[in-house]
């Protein structure tokens, strides 16, 4: 080999993957929005807790995938805008907007993204739970469930069944498939998603971390006891937001 | 055959040692240039290296480990840097990568402090989650140039009751958690320092000092044997509520007779 030649440099890559799995569903009047907190790059776990979801403000939580110092960097430029809107308006800025805010802010590094999958849940204006799914360039849709990050292939076809009852035919002669489902079954499924892609996948587990937000309109506005949630939300006439932990698997 | 000597006794893919120099930096090139064919040079690659660095969260604070070796690729060029910095009186920095990108560091941190510490004046002082988000800053600011620091830094420290133990990388991407570990490290010494820590699952502050200078005495070793960049000699650093203190370098006591039993390597077929 000769090494006088060719410079010889070790390529710069100024992005990683440090996998981990988020996933969001939205009900008729809630939202709910999870994300392991395993960070990886490679086969090394870098920390058992690097939270990956982040309450924005009473009515809005975002998710964001990929790696990690973008995410973060990312997470920090929005909240700093949407604390500015808040001085400038007297009020949170409603979700729709924050979701074009989102487009804005990932476009307008089109040409050196981001690299980060963003999902953002909460309650619009009408009280509606919402979900909306980003690309890293800022392409978006409201949809009403999502799955990004490592374990994506997994957990999205298992919610398109349960959710969108993909491949399910109705009882003859019974009830049509529901249009949204009630909020003890969309935690079930978001727990056991989280539980299986850490069986099968090697970049998800550690701990499950799980933010619900009810709307003013929820039947209910607490939650069971038995789910062992904290509320985390600012005022008491406003939209109700919860975290929920779960330990998941640490192998 | 590879009749490069200084490709000899590397590992094959510099994955495996992302902050080491590979290949050595390239010799001065003495034919027909074109000016601004490269247009502004930038680090593209570390040159002088430091190996891992050791953290752990204990019942008095953070303790932290590094050797005291700075490599010139497979070379063991500097045997007496030191790799641990203090940053303030509540904050110390442990770095591998690049030796002069982390000098810079220090310089750039101790400029910080004499600003915000002593020409304010003003009662504040800064604790090392601050220092940690500014590292963060400069480095993801620095990788975001496409002109990195190259470094991968363990920041600890205690302030105000509250320990504190973070990483930050050339990329800047950071985390934080009870046991820390850089470089090679990462591989070897990690899992022997969670294991230490998670068998005490919900009463990790029940670590001794001396039990946190042992364990990490122990990985130590365990780097050194395997380590082919590291060396024997290494600094402790304490950070806790009374101050910071950066012990001598300290001499690691080995074990070779097992090497006298080995057979059926090379020449030696008996």
């Amino acid at each position: 080999m000769d090494g006088k030649t060719a410079p010889q440099m070790r390529h710069f890559n100024p992005y990683s993957d440090n996998g981990g799995t988020i996933l969001a569903i939205a009900g008729q009047d809630f939202a709910v929005i999870a994300g392991d907190t395993r960070q990886t790059v490679g086969y090394e776990i870098q920390t058992r807790y690097a939270p990956k979801v982040f309450r924005l403000n009473d009515k809005a939580v975002l998710a964001v995938n990929g790696f990690a110092a973008d995410g973060n960097m990312f997470v920090k430029k929005v909240k700093q805008k949407l604390e500015m809107y808040r001085h400038a308006h007297a009020k949170d800025m409603p979700l729709r907007a924050i979701a074009r805010l989102i487009q804005t802010m990932l476009y307008a590094q089109r040409f050196f993204p981001y690299y980060v999958y963003n999902i953002l849940g909460g309650i619009e204006e009408d009280g509606s739970g919402a979900v909306y799914s980003f690309d890293p360039v800022g392409s978006y849709e409201r949809e009403s469930c999502r799955a990004a990050g490592a374990a994506q292939s997994l957990v999205q076809p298992f919610l398109d069944n349960q959710i969108y009852f993909k491949n399910q035919q109705p009882i003859p002669g019974g009830p049509p498939h529901p249009v949204h489902l009630p909020l003890s079954r969309v935690i079930a499924l978001v727990t056991d998603s989280f539980t299986s892609a850490t069986e099968r996948h090697i970049e998800v587990g550690d701990e499950l971390e799980m933010f619900i937000v009810l709307s003013r309109s929820h039947p209910q506005q607490s939650l069971d006891p038995r789910l062992n949630a904290t509320e985390v939300s600012t005022t008491a006439s406003g939209e109700k937001v919860f975290v929920i932990r779960r330990p998941l698997k640490r192998d | 055959m590879d009749h490069f000597p200084t490709n000899w006794g590397r590992p094959r893919n510099d994955l495996n040692d992302a902050y080491n120099t590979y290949p050595l930096h390239q010799r001065p090139y003495n034919g027909p240039k074109d000016t601004f064919a490269d247009g502004v040079q930038r680090t593209q690659q570390p040159i002088v290296t430091g190996t891992s660095v050791l953290a752990i969260k204990y019942k008095d604070g953070v303790m932290m480990a590094a050797d005291t070796l700075a490599s010139y690729g497979s070379l063991a060029r500097f045997k007496d840097i030191q790799r641990l910095h203090p940053v303030g009186s509540h904050t110390v920095l442990g770095a591998g990568g690049d030796m002069s990108d982390f000098q810079y560091i220090q310089t750039s941190l101790d400029t910080l402090l004499i600003e915000e510490e002593i020409t304010q004046n003003d009662g504040h002082s800064l604790g090392p989650s601050e220092i940690h988000e500014y590292l963060k800053f400069l480095m993801y600011g620095r990788r975001s140039k496409f002109d990195p620091l190259w470094n991968s830094i363990i920041v600890g420290g205690v302030k105000d009751g509250r320990s504190f133990l973070g990483y930050v990388d050339l990329l800047g991407v950071t985390y934080e958690a009870k046991t820390l570990a850089t470089g090679y490290g990462a591989y070897i010494a990690q899992p022997l320092l969670r294991d230490a820590v998670e068998e005490r699952e919900g009463q990790e502050n029940s670590i001794t000092e001396e039990e946190a200078r042992k364990i990490l005495e122990t990985s130590m070793r365990v780097l050194f044997y395997r380590d082919a960049r590291s060396l024997n000699k290494y600094q402790v650093a304490t950070i806790t509520a009374a101050g910071i203190s950066i012990s001598e370098s300290q001499h690691l006591s080995t074990e070779w007779s097992f090497a006298e039993g080995i057979r059926g390597y090379g020449a030696q077929t008996q």
